[in-house]
């Protein structure tokens, strides 16, 4: 990426975000500016004093406190315009780049939200995460420094103009002299470059020893392996100080270069104005001046070197938004599909096919060849298969949470896509068998639409076995989940999942291995009442001999498709379904 | 050296000398901040490099300074004796030479400012990065050394924190705000010198000009402070909410929930946006406050120095010179309070990290120990009992912990001898004390009272050395480290140089040759972050083969929870039968077909040792064990349709 395209891309990235939300960035803009105007004015301020003020009351050896009292107001009112410059150029400017963050939060979560779950599948976590915090924060980066920039190069132009007044030689003095700083500011920003891109690599590096190290401490403790770890860590965090240390050392050179040039600008200035008041060309006040702005000078040179620093990294995080931004959000269909038919539901799945893709290839991996099967209403189906023959996949389907390759599913004899969105989330209820809670008390981890009564919620969580554990907790229902010390285990997370599902009595229920972590008595005593108290047709994903046996029918998933639906005593006849059963059972 | 700024600011004249060397007396109000001096007094001990040549430093940064004034005395001559007023004409006439001269003297001192500072710099920064590297490395160190107690899950975070995030902001403070602090106290100390030498009540005055903008600034940082924090707390519950709806994103969809879904994060946003914009006020006024009281000082300045110019005895230039230092002392005191900030953040860390080195070695080890002989372990445990420490808020990292309730041990009063050469299972429910009974076996955590003896020898008097070739633990997730499978077993010897084919045999005798055939690369297979190219089992796997290594005589299991895939399972029972023989082996069940297999089953509860026995007995005698058994019999026997 050549430097001219780099500002060319930072400008564009610029307009997009100042798009956005113009009228703070212009009104920090007007701060900056104003600030630049009164940072030039102290300059002339400070010259007028020394004319009209001090030098005439050592000629005259009078004190004229009218012109002192007017000074006075000048020096005053200078400064206070610069303070709301300053103020107004950082709060706002803070307020654009603030904005613009809301905005593109906004953004991802519409696209977080909206996007089907396939997408989420294919996307780390991490990732997305780290877009919504640090790449919102990077991407805006550069408007930080923006505003002053704008008000930096009006202090150049206003005091290059301003030196111009006084006197031609003195600003070549000037022209001289600052270019000279910006090469080599610039020359400064490349030659860090490397160390502190080598510096941010070793940081990664320790950071990545220390969450393995601490995570296996278990197991450096009892292998004894303590003083080997403290060494790989010692080598890590000794190459990142050997990389921090050559930042340092040429900061240590810069920094002086970059503050010795205007001060020898000064020297040469001192020297052309002796030169120049000899001839009459310049007072004594205007070689104060010219000095006070050969020093407000280095600023803005300094000032467009950091926000040139900003530009790179707001542009890489910026694309990096762009891998959300450009998802196109699927048209909503609340309220326009069809309705279902009341009562449990029917569901009719034929010729299903569905494949995941393989992460950085053509090829994708196929997970359901050919499914076909149908569950009557009210029926209780259970699911068996060995590991990863699909069983969550087929879970997944039916609820609508991604859609097959090829095939239909019909649910109350309509198709999936076909029915109303908020009809089939209220209809079907999938239980996962990693139960998600959310950061909320038990009654909204269980009514997550906020719609149940009381009554409903508790009967729900009876039905589940919420109550027993619930009953114990000083709050109940209002207890928060997620805070320290409220820790559900595997099993009672499974339960409130559980209840979260049965309070909408969901006419199609899909439990995807839902009660795994669930004491196996306990277990027994929920599913034989779910089969009593519910009117719902059931898919059941079963791993213990006990669940199977719950069930109408079994369902035998092998080999991507379904090769065998009967009771558990028929299937038995067959060797792979036999071998299964037996290992759960030896498993258990 | 933190929360002092306003002091520093105002110049106080030894205010950082005596901060480092002393660590006393840091108020210019006469207040000594004692949580400033410890932390100094704490930091410096932990890290020496930061007090090695502390006074050569000085000194450099003294001359830097006063060197960076030399300009307006350069004006004050040239105009003094450089342009001569005739007083009747009203001409001027300039003395070219006395100007050169005073340029060049000047240019001499400003090439040796920037020389002595470019020295100072370089040493600032070498001595405060190996600080930081090395207070990195004791840290690591000193978390390695905690307890079992200290390491569980909900504290990781934190552990990682101490070792990365935190250094990183000594760091940051390191190239920024230290040499901010290391200069413009020295700066305003030497503008005051210089202003002194022209007219002491110039400098006073413009030192008391100042003096107001103190206590503004002071109550602002206070405010600033607050005002930040609750914009911290906002974005961590921004955050969360947001990882809720892209870990929760298949229970979002399955219940239909993204409308309330997305009603909280857009909440969650809008505060971090007002906190933000709150903390952006303080942000902003801060650095003009100085700007403020510096007009006002500039005015007194010029209003009283003009007016009792004889009196102190001012020339023109002298004045001139007056005014430009008193604007000098702008600069620095805003440079300080921009670094405030960071000063505040880099403390509160540096605190974290001593906190850290200062917590106390829970589990200290014998000098050298007595060896325990090889062979099968007998294990006599006495009145054994074990409660996890409550934290002590000072020790901790700002998170808080409720104290654990004294009563509220993980074990109480356990008693039991196991013979050399037994199979025992632990069982009970979640909480019921097994499995810090199995951790206390390994010495992860030393008991509250009470004792255990292997072989007669005091657990706690056994030499590490051979504590770590005797005892043995598989955990439960079977943890590995992101290399291969090979390196993984190797992990587990003494010795550094296990030959291939070692490992291969160590596999081979446990029967799990095929499976390391099975593997996509053998034994040079890659096992992924924390093992997870394999399931829960095979990571099993893999640490039993690290355990066949040595030749334990204890070996303590702790069964996976989690559903682990037939075959695996088999492979794992397999090779479980063949690693206990000739050892004493102690599992933690969480599967009855465990315990039933055992010699012996030790039956916990609420952290008591409730039954113990062999598995029929047990079953027989009809108390706890034998009502779980039923349940799990009930469970998982075929039998023909049952209720």
């Amino acid at each position: 990426m050549s430097e001219r395209s780099v500002l060319r891309r930072g400008m564009g990235l610029v307009r997009e975000l100042v798009g956005l939300h113009p009228v703070p960035f212009a009104i920090s803009v007007s701060g900056a500016v104003l600030f630049a105007g009164a940072l030039v004015g102290a300059s002339y301020v400070l010259g007028e004093v020394v004319d009209r003020v001090v030098a005439p009351t050592y000629r005259t050896g009078e004190l004229a406190p009218n012109t002192l009292a007017w000074a006075a107001a000048a020096i005053v009112a200078v400064t206070v315009l610069r303070m709301i410059g300053v103020v107004f150029r950082r709060y706002f400017a803070g307020m654009t780049s603030e904005r613009v963050q809301v905005t593109f939060r906004h953004r991802l979560t519409e696209r977080y939200l909206g996007l089907p779950m396939s997408w989420h599948q294919r996307t780390p976590t991490g990732e997305l995460l780290a877009l919504s915090d640090a790449d919102v924060e990077k991407s805006v980066d550069l408007l930080h420094p923006l505003p002053f920039s704008i008000g930096a190069a009006c202090i150049a132009v206003l005091s290059l103009g301003y030196l111009l007044t006084i006197d031609p030689y003195i600003t070549l003095v000037a022209l001289a002299v600052f270019p000279a700083l910006g090469l080599i500011n610039n020359y400064y920003s490349k030659r860090i470059e490397e160390p502190a891109a080598a510096g941010q690599a070793a940081v990664g590096k320790v950071s990545s020893i220390a969450h393995e190290s601490f995570e296996g401490a278990l197991v450096v403790k009892t292998l004894g392996r303590s003083v080997a770890e403290g060494e790989r860590f010692d080598r890590a965090s000794q190459e990142l100080r050997h990389h921090r240390v050559l930042v340092g050392y040429l900061r240590a050179v810069f920094e002086p270069v970059l503050d010795i040039i205007p001060s020898l600008g000064i020297l040469a200035a001192v020297v052309v104005s002796g030169y120049r008041i000899e001839a009459g060309a310049m007072t004594v006040g205007n070689m104060i001046t010219v000095t006070t702005l050969f020093s407000v000078l280095a600023f803005p040179v300094r000032v467009f070197g950091y926000f040139l620093e900003t530009v790179p990294p707001s542009l890489v995080s910026r694309e990096r938004l762009n891998r959300v931004f450009d998802e196109t959000l699927p048209a909503r269909q609340d309220g326009r599909g069809r309705r279902l038919p009341d009562g449990p539901l029917r569901l009719d799945i034929a010729d299903m096919n569905f494949s995941y893709p393989v992460e950085a290839s053509e090829i994708s991996e196929q997970v359901l060849d050919k499914v076909s099967f149908s569950v009557e209403p009210g029926e209780v189906v259970a699911l068996v298969g060995s590991t990863g023959v699909g069983k969550s996949t087929l879970c997944q389907l039916v609820a609508g949470l991604v859609p097959p390759d090829q095939g239909k599913i019909k649910i109350g004899g309509i198709d999936l896509e076909a029915i109303d969105p908020i009809e089939r989330t209220d209809a079907i209820a999938l239980v996962f068998q990693e139960s998600f809670m959310f950061a909320d008390s038990i009654a909204a981890n269980i009514d997550v639409s906020n719609r149940a009564t009381v009554g409903e919620i508790e009967h729900a969580a009876d039905l589940a076995q919420v109550v027993s554990f619930v009953d114990e907790m000083p709050n109940r229902y209002d207890t928060l989940l997620g805070e320290r010390g409220v820790n559900l285990s595997g099993g009672q997370r499974q339960r409130v999942a559980l209840a979260r599902a049965l309070v909408r009595r969901p006419r199609l229920l899909i439990l995807d291995d839902a009660t795994s972590a669930v004491d196996p008595k306990v277990e027994q005593q929920i599913l034989s009442r779910l089969g009593e108290e519910l009117n719902t047709t059931t898919l059941v994903v079963a791993q213990r001999v006990a669940t199977i046996m719950l069930a109408d029918r079994v369902l035998y998933l092998a080999d991507g498709t379904i090769v065998a639906s009967g009771t558990h005593e028929e299937l038995m006849g067959i060797e792979g379904y036999e071998n299964l059963v037996r290992a759960y059972e030896e498993a258990s | 050296m933190t929360a002092t700024l306003p002091d520093e600011s105002e110049a106080n004249s030894n205010t950082a000398n005596n901060a480092i060397d002393n660590g006393i007396e840091i108020g210019a109000d006469g207040s000594v901040d004692e949580g400033v001096v410890s932390l100094l007094r704490r930091g410096l001990k932990a890290t020496p490099e930061l007090k090695e040549g502390f006074a050569a430093t000085a000194t450099i940064g003294l001359f830097v300074a006063i060197g960076r004034l030399v300009i307006p005395v350069i004006i004050q001559r040239s105009i003094d004796d450089g342009v001569v007023r005739s007083d009747d004409t009203d001409t001027v006439s300039v003395k070219m030479a006395t100007i050169w001269a005073n340029v060049a003297v000047a240019a001499v001192v400003v090439a040796a400012v920037a020389i002595a500072s470019w020295i100072n710099q370089r040493r600032l920064a070498l001595r405060a990065e190996m600080g930081i590297a090395n207070l990195r490395t004791s840290a690591f160190n000193r978390i390695h050394q905690f307890s079992l107690a200290d390491h569980n899950e909900s504290r990781r975070g934190a552990l990682v924190s101490r070792v990365t995030s935190d250094p990183e902001a000594l760091a940051r403070f390191a190239q920024w705000g230290l040499f901010s602090w290391s200069i413009n106290p020295l700066i305003l100390l030497g503008v005051m010198i210089v202003l002194s030498l022209y007219s002491w009540q110039v400098m006073l005055i413009a030192v008391l000009a100042h003096l107001p903008a103190l206590f503004v600034l002071r109550w602002m940082q206070k405010r600033q402070i607050v005002v930040y924090d609750e914009y911290r707390t906002s974005v961590g519950d921004m955050l969360s909410t947001f990882s809720e709806s892209v870990s929760g994103a298949a229970a979002i969809r399955a219940y239909g929930v993204e409308d309330q879904t997305e009603r909280g994060l857009h909440d969650s946003i809008a505060v971090r946006y007002r906190t933000r914009m709150r903390a952006n006020r303080y942000m902003a006024g801060l650095f003009v406050i100085g700007d403020f009281f510096g007009a006002l000082a500039l005015v007194t300045v010029l209003v009283l120095a003009l007016w009792q110019r004889e009196t102190w005895g001012l020339s023109e230039g002298g004045l001139v010179a007056c005014l430009i230092l008193t604007n000098l002392m702008r600069e620095p005191i805003a440079e300080l309070s921009e670094t405030f900030d960071q000063t505040q953040t880099a403390a509160a860390a540096w605190r974290k990290v001593l906190n850290v080195l200062d917590h106390p070695v829970d589990v200290v080890e014998p000098e050298p120990g007595i060896d325990l002989p090889p062979g099968p372990i007998e294990v006599v445990v006495e009145n054994l009992s074990f409660g996890y420490r409550a934290r002590t808020s000072d020790s901790d990292d700002g998170e808080r912990t409720e104290p654990d309730d004294a009563l509220d041990l993980a074990l109480r009063d356990v008693t039991v001898t196991i013979p050399a050469g037994t199979n025992v299972a632990v069982v009970g429910e979640t909480g019921s004390g097994k499995t810090t009974f199995a951790k206390l076996l390994c010495r992860l955590a030393d008991p509250t009272s009470g004792s255990i003896r292997l072989n007669g020898v005091e657990l706690a008097e056994a030499s590490p050395a051979s504590r770590i070739h005797s005892l043995r633990m598989v955990p439960q997730d079977g943890f590995l480290f992101d290399t291969s499978v090979a390196e993984n077993v190797a992990y587990g010897s003494a010795t550094d140089s296990t030959s291939r084919s070692e490992i291969q045999a160590s596999f081979e005798r446990l029967g799990l040759g095929w499976w390391t055939e099975r593997l996509q690369n053998g034994l040079d297979t890659d096992v992924g972050e924390r093992g997870e190219s394999l399931s829960v089992g095979e990571r099993q796997l893999v640490a039993l083969a690290r355990a066949q290594l040595v030749d334990p005589g204890l070996l303590v299991l702790d069964e996976a929870t989690s559903a682990v895939d037939p075959e695996t399972d088999q492979a794992l029972t397999q090779a479980l039968k063949r690693l206990a023989e000739g050892r004493t082996m102690v599992s933690v069940a969480h599967r009855l077909s465990t315990a039933e297999a055992a010699d012996l089953v030790l039956v916990f509860d609420r952290g008591r040792l409730v039954e113990e026995g062999s598995h029929t007995d047990l079953v027989k005698a009809g108390g706890i064990y034998a009502g779980l058994h039923a349940a799990w019999l009930g469970n998982t026997r075929v039998n023909p349709r049952s209720p």
